[in-house]
């Protein structure tokens, strides 16, 4: 079996995952979810890690960088704003 | 880092590493599965991160990376950009700040196969797969960063919410998308030819921008979710191009998230996701608005005073919020209003439309801000056999989803749409601004029934007004 055929398998794998935990969320949770999905989406930056500690030239450095600061854009202010709505949601009678 | 381990470490590193990012994996799908439910969500989302903590970290022990200084550099930038952006952002703006991070993670997404390709001298020595996922990394990736932006601009007024468009718009996008198709194919067997590899890029980016700009404000929600739905496919891909597993679970996980929410979403506003991207609706294009009925049009009109005494004395008040009361800032005075009247023994509850607000679950947001308790809040389904037993409805700031236009005009571009069924209750109240028409652009029928009642003005004095009313009831 090749890597991309066994790439393809995991991905198709994670697809389905995907669908199913995704499936039965409230109404309430879709935008802190979205939020925190598209956070997730930014796991790209281990990419960008890579990319850039690597031998290259300057191109591959100036390319690497930018997706770094891109990537940790969107994992930093994802999760940190994430976390600011959901801090708000409280049941009856919990404490500030 | 690896250099700086001894060798008998080294040797079993990449097994090491390949191990650990299929924790960070569990813990993605873990924390996924928690952000489903409101007394977990926040653990969710904390565990989510603490899982790509671990998968950075442990990716800095990667032997393919040697130096660290832009590294540095790099993350200074990006977290300080991401923290003050994600501290700074008012609760109403979420719609917008999802956009742009969305657009940045599509965007780091094509600079990561960017980068990768731009390693070889002759990229003629990659494999076939590799260049193929290069090349998709790319076009998704980038059409994902420009058309995220575009949706930012028309959320935040820059570009207007009308659709822009003109005939055969939507064939030259079209074509444009099996034309980037077709040239990834060129550019896998000719990969050094780098006029084709810049007409790629340039051409995604140009699809991002004309494929957003005929979508009308109002489903901007929906593309946003689908966008982000792109992002994690982008990311995704540039794991195919690197080899990298963590990336391509990852960016499935978020791909196929994005794709129930966005399904979700047109379901609420009983459109399709073709008919979204396609349609052109929602920015006021539509032809059909509905004269016929201009007859009798009166409206009668309710005062603080009038309107304290209806609610004091009621036994279940349902409240159905819309984008208006968010944009009055009226939150926290609904809920110095639904406070007192529960302190007088009147039942309250809030009926949520789905797509109140400006996303799914958005409204829950702003409620939850006020400090609303969340099992106060009723979606759709949960309130709607309740109207019919209700003594009063305040309907604030909302309109498209409370017009009963939906059930009773086939002619009506909402026809069919689900909406509250606020005029089985024994009276409707609505809080407005004047009798101009939603999102939709179309007439409200429910403003001009006897059980209905309008206060007019803006929903945060109105309401500032019923309180201080109450309190003299």
């Amino acid at each position: 079996m090749s890597i991309l055929i066994f790439s393809l398998f995991i991905f198709v794998l994670a697809c389905f995952i995907g669908f199913e935990l995704i499936s039965k969320v409230p109404p309430t949770l879709h935008t802190p979810l979205m939020s925190g999905a598209n956070a997730i989406s930014g796991i790209t930056i281990v990419g960008a890690l890579i990319v850039t500690g690597g031998e290259g030239g300057l191109l591959t450095q100036i390319l690497g960088v930018a997706a770094i600061i891109f990537a940790t854009i969107n994992v930093v202010g994802g999760f940190m704003v994430t976390d600011r709505m959901l801090e708000m949601f409280k049941k009856k009678g919990d404490d500030k | 880092m690896s250099q700086f381990l001894p060798d008998y470490i080294v040797n079993y590193l990449p097994d090491a590493i390949q191990l650990i990012y299929l924790i960070a994996t569990a813990f993605f799908i873990r924390g996924l599965k928690l952000l489903g439910s409101p007394a977990t969500a926040r653990k969710g989302n904390q565990l989510a991160a603490t899982g790509m903590l671990i998968g950075i970290i442990v990716t800095l022990f990667d032997q393919q990376i040697v130096s660290f200084e832009w590294i540095i550099i790099g993350v200074l930038i990006g977290s300080l950009i991401g923290i003050i952006l994600a501290k700074k952002v008012a609760m109403t703006a979420m719609p917008e700040l999802v956009a742009v991070f969305n657009g940045f993670g599509g965007g780091a997404s094509a600079l990561v196969a960017w980068g990768e390709l731009s390693k070889y001298a002759d990229p003629s020595v990659m494999e076939a797969s590799g260049l193929v996922t290069t090349g998709l990394s790319i076009f998704i990736g980038a059409l994902t960063l420009t058309g995220s932006f575009v949706a930012f601009g028309k959320l935040k007024g820059f570009i207007s919410g009308k659709s822009i468009t003109f005939p055969g718009f939507n064939f030259i996008n079209i074509a444009s998308m099996i034309g980037v198709v077709v040239l990834i194919g060129v550019f896998t067997y000719d990969p050094a030819n780098q006029t084709i590899f810049w007409i790629i890029l340039g051409l995604s980016l140009l699809i991002g921008i004309t494929s957003v700009l005929p979508i009308g404000g109002a489903d901007m929600p929906v593309v946003i979710s689908l966008l982000n739905s792109y992002s994690g496919l982008a990311a995704s891909m540039a794991g195919f191009v690197i080899g990298n597993n963590l990336l391509i679970v990852s960016g499935a996980l978020v791909g196929a998230a994005g794709l129930i929410l966005t399904q979700v979403m047109c379901k609420a506003m009983n459109r399709s996701l073709f008919n979204v991207v396609f349609g052109s609706f929602g920015g006021g294009s539509s032809s059909e608005k509905d004269s016929g009925s201009d007859g009798d049009k009166t409206v009668r009109e309710t005062s603080a005073a009038d309107l304290a005494i209806q609610v004091a004395y009621a036994s279940k008040v349902v409240i159905v919020p819309g984008y208006g009361l968010a944009v009055a800032q009226a939150q926290h005075i609904i809920k110095e209003v639904a406070t007192k009247l529960e302190e007088r023994g009147v039942q309250v509850k809030y009926g949520i439309h789905p797509v109140a607000g400006r996303m799914p679950g958005h409204m829950n947001v702003l409620l939850a801000e006020a400090d609303v308790p969340y099992d106060q809040l009723y979606d759709m389904d949960q309130i709607n056999p309740e109207f019919a037993s209700t003594d009063v409805v305040l309907v604030i700031g909302a309109n498209d989803v409370v017009n009963p236009m939906a059930k009773t005009s086939p002619g009506s571009p909402i026809y069919g749409m689900p909406i509250l069924n606020v005029d089985e209750a024994k009276r409707t109240i609505v809080f407005k601004r004047s009798l101009s028409f939603g999102y939709a652009g179309i007439d409200n029928p429910l403003f001009y029934t006897e059980k209905n009642q309008m206060f007019f003005g803006d929903a945060k004095k109105s309401l500032q007004a019923l309180n201080e009313a109450l309190s003299e009831v």
